[in-house]
This record gives C-alpha cells, structure tokens and sequence, in this order.
C-alpha cells in the first residue's frame, strides 16, 4: 500500500461467492462479443453487475444493482471468452466493465488471471476506482490497462453527478501512476455539467501530472439508457438535457489535445 | 485465320506477355501474365475532375426527375435487341465512354420475349402504353418465356406459387444471373470471337443430331448472330470494334460495349459486370508506361464507366418491386483476391473501382464486391474498410473459400453466386419458405393463412404440445415434397427461358461447355432454426382456431436462439442447410444442371414474413423475416462477433451458391478514431473470413439518419445502405422496407 491510500472509502467490496458446487462465481449482466469502444481493438466485454455509484447519465442502470444480473462461475466466463480467444490476441482483448468491477474484485481477478495465464489477452479494467484502495498492488498484475473513469474535477460536482466522493478515484490515478500501469481517461460530456472550460482545464492540469496516461477519450454524453431508467421505475434526471453538439465535443478534445494529451 | 498475322492485333497486344492467351481465348491466362499487383495504399489515386463532376450532376438531376415519377419514361414503341435502338448520349461532349440502354439516359427499354403480360403491367403501372404492333406481333406470332412457363406448370406448382411457399420464381421476369465474360471483348475484338463460335459449331458438324446437339447448334448460330449486332451497335456510336482494343479508352469502350449489349437484350434480375478492375488495369498500366495516360485521366475513365453502370434500368412490374426493392439490377464488379500462385489480385484498379464512391458520391450500384482474403495487403484491406465505413455501399465474400471451388478468375453472379467467368451459368431458382414449411407439417399441408389444403397425403399434428420428434419427422418429409415441387417449377422455367428468352449475347461470350448450376434457395432459416430449437428447450403449446388449424403459439421457457455462438440453435441452422441440400440434389435437374442453394433473400424477406402466420419462435404473423443467414432481429444478443459466429458455421459445401449475412452497426461502435474503426472493422472481416464466413453486408449508419431520410428524402438522394445482396438507396425502398431495416439489430456498444 502507499502513501496515497488515505481516503478511505465507506463502500465495501461484495465477499466472494461460490455456487452450490464451491465454484467461484459472480454477478454478470452481460456479454458483448465485439466492442471496439471499451479498450484498444475489438474486445470481449463482460459487463459485472453492482455499482454504488449513482451517476445521473448512467447509461447502464439496470446493471446499478448486483443481483440484476446473473450468477454465473468463472469458468463459465472463461468458455464464453475461450470462443472467441484466438481473435481477441490479433484483434483486441477482455475488457470488464459494469457496473464496478471492483465491487466483485475476487471474481473479477480469477478471470483476468485466467484470461491473461490461459489464453494470453490484452486485459483491460474499466472502474472509476472508488474501492482502489482497498486493494493490494498484486491485485492489478494481470491488468494491461486501467480504463478510468474521472466522471469530473471538481469535489462538490462530482459528488452531486455520482452521489460519492471524488478523492479516492483521484488517489487511485496517481497510484496508478505511480506503478506505471496504464491508464486511458474516460470523461463523460454532459452539457451543463461536465463541459466547462475551466473545469476540463482543471482535470487536464490533474492528468498532466501523471505519468502512464496514454489516451483521454471525451464521451458524448447520450440518452440510449433513458428508457432504461423508466423501466426500472427510477427518476431519470436528465429528460432536458441534450447530446453535446459536435462542436463542443472537438472543443474539449482540443483543450486536452493543447495540454499535450493524445485525446479523441 | 493466322491472328499473330494481323496487323491491328500486333499493335493491340504490343508490349502484353504470354503466349496461351494468343493461341485461344483465355483472359484469365492474359491477367496472370500480365497484372501488375499492388501493395500499397489509397494515396496514389486522383479526384475527380471537372468533367466527370459536370456529368454526374447532370445525371442526378435525371435520377431526381426519375425518383419523383418512378420510372422516368419508358421507350414502349418497340421490342428491345441489341440494335433497336439508335444511339444514346447523356451530354455527347462531356463523355468519354458512351453508350445507352435506349436512345436517353434512364429510359426503359421493353423486353416483350420475357413476356408480354410483365410488360403490359409494368408499363400500366408507370402510365405508359404498349404500342400496338407489339402487342399484336406477341398475340399472334411470338410465344414468350412467361406463356411458355404456364403452359407446362401443374396445379401443386401453382399452388405453391400462390401460397408462398415458393416465391420469387423467375417465370415472369429474365432469370438473368448470367455473367458474360465481357472482357472478352476488348482482348480480342469481335472478329476473333466470331470466328471461334463457328469453329466451336464446326465441330459439331460430324456428330449425330441428337436434341442435345440440335439445340447447341442453334444457339451457336444465335450467339454468332448477336456478336455480329453488337459489332454494329457499336459501329453505331462511330467504332469499330472488330478488332481488339489498342488504348485503355478504347479497352473501357469495348467492355461496356460488349455489356450494354447484354443489358439491352435481356432485362435479367441480376446483370453482374464480372471481374473487371485488374483487367482494366493492365491497359491503363501499359497506356501510363507509354505516357498515354496520367493518374487522373485513369481515374476519369474508371468514373465514366461506373457513371453508365449507375443508369441501367429495367421496367419491371410492382410486384417484382415488392420483392426486390430499390430497382436494382446487380451490375456486381468483383474486386481483389488472391491469385492460386499466391500473387495478390490486387491493384491500383482495384482501388480506382472503390474510389468512384468518393468522387461521384455513393450509390448503390454498380454492386462493388470485395473477395477478401486474409492474405491481401493490408493497404486494400484498410481502404475497403474505410470505404465502408465511410459510405455502406461495399460487400465482402470470402475468396479463401471461393478459390478453392472456383479458382481464381470467377465473378459475382447477383448478389453472393460465385461462378467461373465465361465457362460457368446458373439456372437461377429464387427461393422457397422453410418457415412456411414448418407451419404446414404442423397442419398437414393445410395452409395457415387462407385454410387451403395445398400439400395431399399428410396428416396433422394433433397434440396440444409439440413433440420435436414428431414435428422433425412431419418437417423432413414436407421438406421432400418441397424440393420435389420445387425443382419441376425451376425445370419448367429454364427449359422455357432457353426456349424463348435465349441470353444470347451473355452466352456468346461463354465457351461452348460450360457447367450450369441448379440454384436453390431457402428462406426464413433463421426463423425455422429458433422454432425447431423452441420446440426442443422449450415447451411450444399450439394454439388452434375453430377449424383446428395451428394459428398461434405459447412458448413456456427460454430457448437458445440462433445468432448467439450457442450450438444448441446453431447446430439446427447446419442440419436444415445440410438436409434440404440432400433433398434438392435426389432429383433430376433440366439440363444436368448441379444443384445448389443459396441462403439469400434479398429484400424478399418482408413478402415471406407477410405471407406467414404466426410460427413456433414467437414470430407474429406477417412480420418480416432476418434477411438472408441472419439471425432474428434483436435475438442476437451477445454482439455481432457472436452473431457473425453463428453465421459462419453455416456449411458453404451446401449452400454453392452462398450464404449472405448484414450486419449493421453505428460509426462508434468501431471506435472513437476513424484509424481505430478502419482497423477493427478490418480485423472483424478477417476473423469472419477465418471462420468459414462467406459473406458480409457491411452497414456503419445511425438510426436516427435512417429516420430522417423517411421524413425528408429529397435531403439524402445518395443515402446507400445494404440490404442482404445488394446496396439500395435508402429513399428508394417501400415504407414496409424501410421500417425493417430501421428494426434490424443495431450493433451498438454503450
């Protein structure tokens, strides 16, 4: 552990759990055969279930809940991937999102293990970072690339956005840093509360100063969840709030771009 | 005739290697001899220039004018040939390749010898009148294809017709699906190809007459006649093409001659253009080495040929138009692929074929077909990739699978038919419902929709649960009743269509013995697998109306649907290709043609959904089917490299005639970065190939563009998306059309 451990979270990780038979399993929401959006390359994706964020433009809300998915052992996960394996080396990797893959990090680890051990993929972990700290270094061996999520800059924003606080993800960055893992940035546009100018200065100022960022993708915020949140019965916040025009997307892209980012 | 001897072919052939291609008419022979591979990317090409922008605008105001009136005028006053009509120009002065289906741009011609009544209805539907003479010239001295065809069809045929089992039959338009080898033309010049029709009908002069014989003979002399007409359409337009073509213009010229020939006689479903780009190339190459030509000036013939592929038109009748729509006609160009030496096929004209799509916009023909193959250049595999990303309009089929059936000089016929170029037909045979085929073993060939009892001799299932074992039983032995009915319809129509609709143009630049394929067809596979894979993990409980008809369908638990990489569903899509494959070869095809199948529908996919009622998967009566080998909207749930998985499990050594797949994504799911999406997309069709996949329709679109160009079509005259076969204009499809596509599964990532 390091000195940037200190902001310790109130959220907890889920304790590991087995089928009947003892099997190691978790909460799986679902499978994506082919993205090209959630790492380099086209990437196998399995989406965890369980977050205790809750993101006003969350795209994904049915999976905000663990049990919505679907209990399912790891090596399960693996045959699912082992399909597809010999395209994932030339033509991408894993990738786990969610949900917050963190929440089930044993679960999580045993596939990245497997997946980088038997099969020999690129691995990429797609998280905002909340539970980090909780744990150990070893922990992120098998993991080529962090996808983080810094969903904004500025404390009080982003915890009105995500309803937790900022400075654990921001801990986490720089310890990530710091191990020279890397790191691709991932920020969320969302007009009228992401997109101001001294706000995207102020996280590029932050990402300037680690050291293993290779990439920040700036994601236009979009309503393909919306329907979702009235499924599930939740208050979706966001009705009036529009995509980002193309213009205001180049215009974030160039503010990371002039900070001697590489940004897209 | 000693040809080394003639002075004009010495200049023709300066500077090209090889002997064989001297000796006798082997084009592929004078590619491999002479091509020049490229390895590189898209940087070397040109813009277009002033010219060829001028021309294409004045050309879009017709295809506006067109658009708007539906067919654009139509010359009714005479029955078309090679030689009806005088020539045609869209601007004399701006074109460097002429030559016109009628005697204006978009103007259609009418093809009374495919038959009459098409043609009455085609033009009463578009306010035109047949002329007189015409009509009388077929009442009472011409039989054409279609009466030929009714004469002979027997009641289970025409029941089936009428049902919609079977659908789709060319018995009332030109079964086209017929490449001629067009390059023929400019190689050797029309001289040369005459004289080797009358040696090939020579050497049937000391044989015994039998039918088969008698029946060469006279389309040899028909094939003689028809080069003779084209020579002097051609000599029309003010050339002389006699003799082989001596520049690349004069190559270009030739070859368009040689199809417009086609494209004039026959009004076929498909009229695919072959394999012409490398082939172009070796002229433009030997034109840029003697300094002829520069870069640009390749690129301005390339645009003006592909600006005359992009008007060809066909009058057709609305319901071909239901079942096909969009007008297309198929001008399919097959690019790239490897050569059997290992040489990639790939070349700079390759790239200029692509390119047209940048300097005159997109469009859906000509059909630009991509043989990929994991071994080309990673410059055209990124190129093509890029094209479609950035305009939907391309296909790609597998040449790794292809070349070693069809070796390395084969062509598109249509949409996914692979056939040697002019040593290869097919008898083209639409398709029948597998879907329906199911429905009526339920009820023992009684149909779902109208009560007809339309198959004799079978027996409903009567339990309130569907056994699999029973329905398996009843569905193989409706599947042999199915093919039977079905190779009689498809004997009747091409034993009619030699007889009355001869291609003769298309065949005279064939050999003399050529294979001919049988080419079968099924639809609605996706929907008979997930039934068949309903009824096995599933329970199916049938619901039946007051006549004890099965109507409808309660599923109770999950299923493995198709399109998902599950074997469970997917080994039921192998057995239903494997097993309706087996039944159509038992029987004896007209001409000794080979049977094959294809899993194809092209638009078709919305006629067969409305004329079949609710079936076992939880499909509601009349809505569409998948197009093609695809799974069924939306049940592909695991993302398109699972779904393309699936599709790819399908056996090509059962479906010769191929297996078409359309996968639409949006611009994002192939990454953030134009380099990530052509890279990805590229890696995607590689890992397909790889598989056995044989064919994908590749669409990068958003929905919501789609639904705008429904509200504001004059906003999107060049929208092109695929469907399963071919590139549409998205405003030309029908309403119906347009909402499926819209529904098709979106691949998209969040």
């Amino acid at each position: 552990m390091t000195e940037h451990n200190t902001g310790k979270t109130s959220g907890l990780i889920a304790p590991a759990c087995v089928d009947e038979q003892g099997r190691l399993s978790g909460f799986v929401h679902s499978f994506e055969s082919g993205s090209a959006v959630d790492g380099p390359g086209m990437r196998f994706v399995v989406f965890v279930s369980g977050c205790q964020f809750r993101c006003l433009y969350c795209h994904n809300p049915d999976t905000i809940k663990m049990h919505n998915g679907n209990i399912m052992t790891v090596d399960h996960v693996l045959e699912e991937i082992a399909e597809f394996a010999s395209f994932l080396r030339f033509a991408g990797g894993l990738t786990i999102s969610g949900g917050e893959p963190l929440m089930q990090a044993d679960f999580v680890k045993e596939i990245f293990y497997l997946a980088k051990h038997d099969y020999h993929l690129h691995t990429a972990l797609d998280t905002q970072g909340f539970l980090a700290s909780q744990l150990a270094d070893e922990w992120f061996d098998d993991i080529d690339l962090v996808l983080l999520d810094i969903k904004h800059i500025d404390p009080e924003k982003y915890l009105a956005l995500t309803s937790k606080p900022l400075q654990p993800t921001l801990n986490f960055a720089r310890r990530l840093s710091d191990m020279g893992k890397k790191i691709w940035i991932r920020y969320v546009l969302l007009p009228g509360y992401t997109d101001a100018v001294e706000d995207v200065e102020k996280l590029a100022d932050f990402i300037t100063t680690l050291k293993s960022v290779e990439r920040v993708e700036v994601l236009p915020f979009h309503k393909m969840g919306e329907h979702k949140w009235q499924e599930l019965g939740f208050t979706y916040h966001l009705k009036d709030v529009h995509a980002p025009s193309q213009q205001q997307v180049e215009r974030v892209i160039n503010q990371f771009k002039a900070r001697g980012l590489t940004a897209c | 005739m000693n040809f080394s001897e003639n002075i004009s072919e010495l200049q023709a052939w300066s500077g090209f290697n090889g002997h064989q291609w001297q000796q006798r008419i082997d084009v592929r022979d004078f590619i491999q001899q002479n091509y020049t591979p490229y390895k590189g990317d898209d940087s070397f090409l040109a813009s277009a220039s002033d010219r060829t922008k001028q021309l294409w605008l004045e050309v879009s105001t017709l295809l506006e004018q067109e658009r708007l009136k539906g067919v654009l005028d139509v010359s009714s006053e005479i029955g078309t040939s090679i030689t009806a009509h005088k020539p045609g120009y869209i601007n004399k002065p701006l074109e460097l390749i002429v030559g016109l289906q009628t005697d204006a741009p978009l103007k259609r011609a009418i093809v009374p010898n495919g038959g009459l009544r098409m043609v009455e209805a085609g033009l009463q539907a578009y306010g035109f009148e047949l002329d007189k003479s015409v009509k009388e010239a077929y009442d009472r001295y011409r039989k054409d294809h279609n009466q030929g065809v009714f004469d002979v069809y027997s009641p289970d045929v025409l029941a089936c017709r009428r049902s919609g089992i079977i659908t789709g039959l060319p018995d009332a338009y030109g079964r086209g699906r017929i490449v001629g080898d067009y390059r023929r033309v400019p190689l050797y010049g029309i001289d040369y190809l005459v004289a080797d029709k009358k040696r090939e009908k020579s050497e049937l002069d000391n044989v015994m007459f039998s039918e088969d014989v008698l029946r060469t003979r006279e389309e040899l002399s028909e094939q003689i006649k028809a080069l003779e007409e084209l020579k002097q359409m051609a000599a029309s337009y003010g050339f002389d093409i006699s003799q082989a073509a001596i520049t690349a213009q004069e190559a270009v010229q030739w070859l368009y001659f040689g199809y417009l020939a086609a494209i004039k006689e026959q009004n076929g479903a498909a009229m695919s253009i072959g394999r012409i780009s490398t082939f172009l190339d070796i002229y433009i190459e030997r034109d840029m080495q003697a300094g002829l030509l520069d870069e640009s000036a390749a690129q301005e013939l390339i645009d003006d040929l592909i600006i005359k592929l992009r008007i060809v038109r066909f009058l057709r009748t609305p319901e071909y138009d239901l079942l096909f729509s969009g007008d297309p006609v198929w001008v399919t160009e097959a690019i790239g692929g490897m050569g059997e030496d290992g040489r990639t096929l790939v070349t700079k004209g390759s790239f200029r074929f692509l390119h047209s799509l940048y300097n005159l916009g997109p469009a859906p023909e000509p059909n630009l077909t991509v043989l990929w193959s994991n071994d080309m250049p990673k410059g055209f595999k990124d190129f093509s990739s890029k094209v479609s990303i950035e305009t939907s309009a391309i296909q790609y089929e597998s040449d790794d699978l292809m070349r070693e059936h069809w070796g390395d000089d084969y062509a598109i016929a249509c949409c996914v038919s692979a056939m040697r170029i002019g040593k290869q037909m097919q008898f083209f045979g639409a398709r029948c419902n597998l879907a329906k085929t199911i429905l009526y073993a339920i009820n023992g060939g009684v149909d779902e929709k109208s009560g007809v009892k339309v198959v004799d001799g079978f027996d409903p299932i009567t339990s309130e649960y569907l056994d699999y074992d029973e329905v398996i039983a009843k569905f193989d032995a409706m599947m042999e009743w199915l093919a039977t009915t079905y190779i009689k319809a498809l004997n009747a129509i091409h034993f009619m269509h030699d007889k009355y609709h001869y291609e003769r143009i298309e065949m005279a630049l064939h050999d003399r013995d050529i294979l001919r394929t049988m080419a079968c067809g099924i639809a609605g596979l996706s929907v008979t697998t997930d039934s068949l894979s309903a009824i096995k993990h599933a329970k199916v409980r049938v619901i039946r109306n007051d006549a004890g008809i099965a109507t409808d369908f309660a599923i109770e638990g999950e299923y493995p649907a198709y399109g998902n990489n599950d074997d469970r569903a997917d080994n039921i899509a192998v057995w239903l290709v494997e097993t309706f494959m087996a039944k159509i070869r038992k029987h004896k095809t007209y001409r000794d043609s080979v049977p094959t199948q294809s899993v194809l529908t092209i638009t078709s996919n919305v006629v067969y959904g409305m004329k079949t009622g609710n079936t076992p998967d939880g499909r509601r009566a009349g809505e569409p089917f998948a197009p093609g080998a695809n799974p069924m909207n939306g049940r592909d749930t695991k993302g398109f490299i699972a779904s393309g998985a699936s599709v790819a499990k399908l056996p090509y050594h059962a479906a010769l005639d191929g297996i078409s797949w359309t996968a639409t994504s949006t611009p994002d799911t192939f990454g953030h970065t134009l380099t990530d999406r052509v890279n990805n997309l590229s890696n995607c069709i590689d890992v397909f190939c790889n598989a056995n996949g044989f064919h994908v329709n590749v669409n990068v679109l958003n929905k919501d563009t789609l639904l705008d160009a429904m509200e504001h079509p004059e906003n999107y005259p060049q929208l092109t998306l695929r469907v399963s076969g071919y590139a549409v204009n998205f405003i030309k499809l029908t309403r119906e059309q347009q909402l499926d596509v819209i529904n098709r599964t979106f691949h998209l990532s969040f």
